[in-house]
């Protein structure tokens, strides 16, 4: 069985159409398709999306494979409507050679769930000292383009300003994780408010600022591009916002997690809800919506960082940083954009899909919905509600904010190259 | 708590077995009984139980220093945290326990109460004087004895012994904390706060 | 708050007056030739110390022994905790030897909180003292210190501290006793000012319910209470100020400052005190220091807390009590009053 009718599916939210896939690639898209041959799907009005694409996961392998691995990882993300995730550095070993970057691939490919293009960090061991060896993995099986030393912070300036350089050799780009780390020293929430209430660390906005502003403008004055990780606040929004009106080649990203949830969370003392960066307030939350709308923030990246159960079920300063968020993404964003107008579901695919596909060089994926493109594609219940049930995750971490809370729409299909990861809500 | 209507309806449906007069005059006799027991009352020291059994005391006092022209010394024991029941309800509020300046060592300590029923407060009590030093001997003085003992202790002053109902309650009002004086007998409450 | 202790910020007023006022008649109990109640007989108390803190665990205990509790030490040093035993398991073995209450002090703000509200353990728990977040039985010795000296012991029965006006001088940022006396103070009815460099004064600090100055001279003149805050020498080498001189000479209170406090005004420190650095040894031996007394009421506070939460059935100190009144200073003062046909 080669081919597949998608009936009845409104792509990109649009009116109901047909979508058969022959193969790998859609064939046609149209209405009143022939279903000879094909399996038939009925959509019944779900919402048809490009296959999503994550810039930003941990998939913990190797290392720290009892929080993910790149199994579990990718069947989260086939789960979540992905079709390709990039692998975030900070693995034990370090993502910091070919060789490991290559190891990272091949099990991606092996696993068939999801694409997985490794990230390369930027410095030897993420210790901001010494580049890694950048043309190396870049020209490894793995094909890395994107490099970042994302958990730490590329703090020197210097060291920043050669990476910039260097990877406009082959086109590759540079992801800032913005943390001021001297700010930082014992930080373990947003500085405010409820930060002075609860007698935590503070981690002040600033911190996330001022190294924003100086890579853009180390980014300008090398002429190279930069894509900025997980924005959380107002401030990091308004500098993203004047760099690109000055036309330098900044992206930003921001997290699911940070356009729903505020610091108040904190008072729970509930480590569930302890993120780099943290949670910030409700005013930087509405700024963020704003700018993903408006195109500041370019795409939504799940920041997906599983954590054994031990490191979240302890007191807030000694439990580990991040939340799993694969498999929430596309839920929570249609409750804070689409559900809010800030955007249709064709902005959604752009968001989701197209720009990350573009900022990471991922061939074959982030395409429109048309005839003779790779079938990768998601199909959205968008009418489903529903409490998040973390012991339902594919991943193999349940370190979700959202346990028990209500949030709209559910991925019922998942197509990677034309063959179903996801079926009626079951991995394949 | 009681509302305002509740105790109304309590009050109405209780009858008076004591008023005004009456105490007075069983204080008085207590008073006496006391100096002629206490041959003098030389060594006398009274505690009252709080809340009513130390208005009993003061006015005890009162009293015999009326008949001896000394000064007796009076003060207050609260029981609270001897109590054989703390775990049955909530903890409650203290009251004070307020000691005589020459304390109890060697003395004749005269407990006085309102009303002796179970005996358990009694109980609490000599377990409270224990702890505050050694009286020469303890005696009791209440103003109605209702019967129904729990625990071998019985009053050495009596001023009424009332023959009472398990079913029934006797409330003792004070000018000090309730505005008159009086002893009511009528049935029992059975609001929720209260404990049978 | 229910059957813990974890925030000072949980108390209403007329649970802390209640606290204050048992802890009143606590205080009597020392005067005694035997300095002991058999309240808690047959309680067990754990005090679990993660930080080092002789004097607030000694305190505990002589509350706890004054009440005839059983009461079991455990401290972090040289104990499995150093080997990296999680908080939920220690917690999870003390209950399990038939623990009542947990007095908990440790170094992460919020881990009191954690142990009462994630279902690891069923005692319950009195925070004493969390990182920079509470230490609540300390806010409410300092109150009751205040209202003695400031109201009258017998006087201040079934009364809050409405008008008071204290000051809190020095390390804000890190003080756990500076946040429980704001939120305590201010629900008791008191006016607190706190004064410190800006550098030590958290961010955020404008919704607490408090005034903020930079100039102690400008309030002394106006304060009823300083309370002086320790600065540990630490903080200089992190630049929240230039050098220990510069601090005590703009924030510490000598004997020259105190000469302009209103003459009732008592100098209060929550211990222990550097000399030399918040305040001067003439100032600290002065007869309007309170701290011996501070140290001494702490166990009478710290005694009425652990009966009016673990004295009976259920915990006297919640916030659906039924509001109390205070009439009469020898009455009974909780809505749990003793009705006149109880068993006698």
């Amino acid at each position: 069985m080669s081919k597949i009718l998608i009936r009845g599916a409104k792509v990109l939210g649009g009116e109901p159409q047909d979508v058969l896939i022959d193969g790998e690639v859609i064939e046609a898209v149209g209405t009143a398709l022939s279903a000879e041959g094909a399996e038939v799907v009925e959509a019944d009005g779900k919402v048809l999306l490009p296959g999503l694409v994550d810039l930003h996961t941990h998939l913990r392998e190797p290392g720290r494979e009892d929080s993910e691995t790149v199994l579990t990882g990718t069947r989260a993300a086939a789960s979540g409507g992905f079709t390709a995730v990039f692998a975030m550095a900070n693995t034990f070993p370090v993502a910091d050679t070919a060789g490991v970057v290559e190891q990272v691939y091949r099990l991606g490919q092996e696993h068939g769930y999801c694409d997985v293009q490794p990230i390369g960090a930027v410095t030897v061991g993420l210790e901001g000292k010494k580049l890694a060896e950048l043309g190396a993995m870049h020209e490894s099986a793995a094909g890395v383009t994107v490099f970042s030393d994302d958990g730490k912070c590329v703090d020197d300036a210097v060291i920043m300003r050669r990476a910039l350089e260097y990877v406009k050799a082959f086109g590759g780009v540079v992801a800032q994780h913005a943390q001021e780390p001297r700010l930082t020293e014992g930080a373990q929430m947003n500085e405010g408010v409820v930060s002075a209430e609860l007698g935590l660390g503070g981690w002040p906005a600033v911190a996330e600022e001022s190294i924003i502003a100086r890579d853009v403008l180390l980014a300008e004055h090398v002429g190279s591009r930069v894509h900025i990780c997980h924005l959380s606040t107002a401030g990091s929004v308004e500098i993203v916002r004047w760099a690109k009106s000055r036309g330098i080649d900044v992206t930003a990203e921001v997290t699911p997690h940070h356009l729903l949830l505020t610091d108040e969370m904190a008072r729970t003392y509930n480590p569930v809800y302890k993120v780099n960066p943290p949670l910030r307030t409700e005013r930087d939350v509405m700024a963020l919506r704003e700018a993903l709308a408006d195109g500041t923030i370019d795409i939504v990246a799940t920041d997906h960082a599983p954590h054994p159960h031990e490191d979240k079920d302890c007191e807030w300063a000694a439990a580990a940083m991040g939340m799993v968020g694969l498999e929430t993404a596309l839920s929570v964003v249609q409750q804070t954009m689409v559900e809010t107008g800030l955007l249709d579901w064709a902005g959604v695919a752009d968001r989701m899909s197209v720009k990350p596909a573009r900022i990471g060089r991922a061939a074959g994926h982030g395409r429109p919905v048309s005839a003779g493109e790779p079938a990768n594609l998601t199909l959205v219940d968008t009418a489903y509600r529903g409490a998040v049930d973390p012991a339902g995750f594919a991943s193999r971490s349940r370190n979700t904010p959202y346990e028990g809370r209500e949030l709209p729409g559910r991925v019922t299909h998942t197509w990677l190259r034309g063959k179903a990861t996801l079926v009626d809500g079951k991995l394949a | 708590m009681d509302t305002e209507q509740d105790k109304q309806q309590h009050e109405s449906d209780a009858r008076p077995v004591l008023e005004g007069p009456d105490i007075a005059r069983v204080l008085t006799r207590i008073a006496h009984e006391i100096v002629e027991r206490a041959k003098g009352a030389d060594d006398v020291v009274l505690l009252g139980i709080p809340t009513r059994g130390v208005f009993l005391a003061r006015r005890l006092a009162a009293k015999l220093e009326e008949i001896t022209g000394r000064k007796i010394p009076v003060g207050s024991l609260d029981i609270t945290m001897y109590r054989d029941d703390l775990r049955m309800h909530p903890p409650r509020a203290l009251a004070r326990t307020e000691i005589p300046g020459d304390g109890i060592d060697g003395r004749l300590v005269v407990l006085v109460d309102d009303v002796l029923f179970s005996g358990r407060t009694i109980r609490a009590a000599l377990d409270a004087l224990n702890d505050i030093g050694r009286p020469r001997a303890v005696q009791l003085a209440v103003l109605v004895d209702r019967g129904h003992r729990e625990l071998p202790i019985r009053a050495d002053y009596v001023g009424k012994n009332l023959p009472t109902s398990l079913r029934e309650a006797v409330k003792v009002q004070l000018a000090e904390e309730d505005g008159r004086d009086t002893v009511l007998l009528g049935a029992k409450r059975t609001s929720p706060g209260e404990r049978q | 708050m229910q059957r813990h202790l974890i925030s000072a910020a949980d108390l209403t007023r007329d649970d802390a007056v209640l606290i204050l006022d048992t802890a009143e008649e606590m205080a009597r109990v020392a005067d005694r030739p035997i300095k002991k109640l058999p309240t808690l007989r047959g309680r067990t108390v754990v005090n679990l110390f993660f930080e080092d803190s002789t004097r607030t665990r000694i305190s505990f205990e002589a509350a706890e022994k004054r009440l005839s509790a059983d009461v079991i030490n455990f401290t972090a040093k040289g104990s499995s905790v150093s080997k990296g035993e999680s908080l939920k398991d220690t917690a999870q073995t003390l209950e399990a030897m038939g623990v009542d209450a947990v007095v908990i002090r440790h170094g992460a703000s919020g881990a009191p909180y954690r142990l009462a509200t994630s279902g690891w353990i069923d005692a319950a728990v009195i925070n004493a003292g969390d990182g920079t977040h509470q230490h609540p039985t300390q806010a409410l010795l300092d109150a009751f210190t205040m209202r003695r000296r400031l109201v009258g012991r017998d006087a201040g029965i079934g009364q809050d501290l409405s008008g008071k006006r204290i000051t809190i001088v020095g390390d804000v940022l890190h003080s756990r006793v500076a946040r429980s006396n704001v939120d305590l103070l201010h629900t008791l009815g008191a006016e607190v000012t706190l004064v410190a460099p800006p550098t030590l004064v958290p961010v955020g600090v404008e919704s607490w319910p408090c005034e903020i100055s930079y100039d102690l001279d400008s309030t002394l003149s106006k304060s009823d209470a300083v309370m002086m805050l320790r600065v540990q020498r630490e903080r200089m080498n992190a630049a929240f100020f230039p050098t220990e001189r510069e601090y005590s000479r703009r924030y510490g209170l000598d004997g020259d400052r105190m000469a302009r406090m209103p003459e009732h005004a008592i100098v209060m420190h929550p211990g222990p005190m550097v000399r030399g650095m918040e305040i001067t040894a003439e100032v600290a031996d002065s007869d309007r220091c309170t701290v011996v007394e501070q140290v001494a009421n702490g166990v009478s506070i710290r005694m009425a807390v652990l009966y009016l939460l673990l004295g009976g059935n259920e915990p006297a100190v919640t916030h659906t009590r039924p509001p109390v009144s205070h009439h009469h200073p020898s009455n009974e003062r909780s809505a749990h009053t003793i009705s006149a046909d109880e068993e006698k």
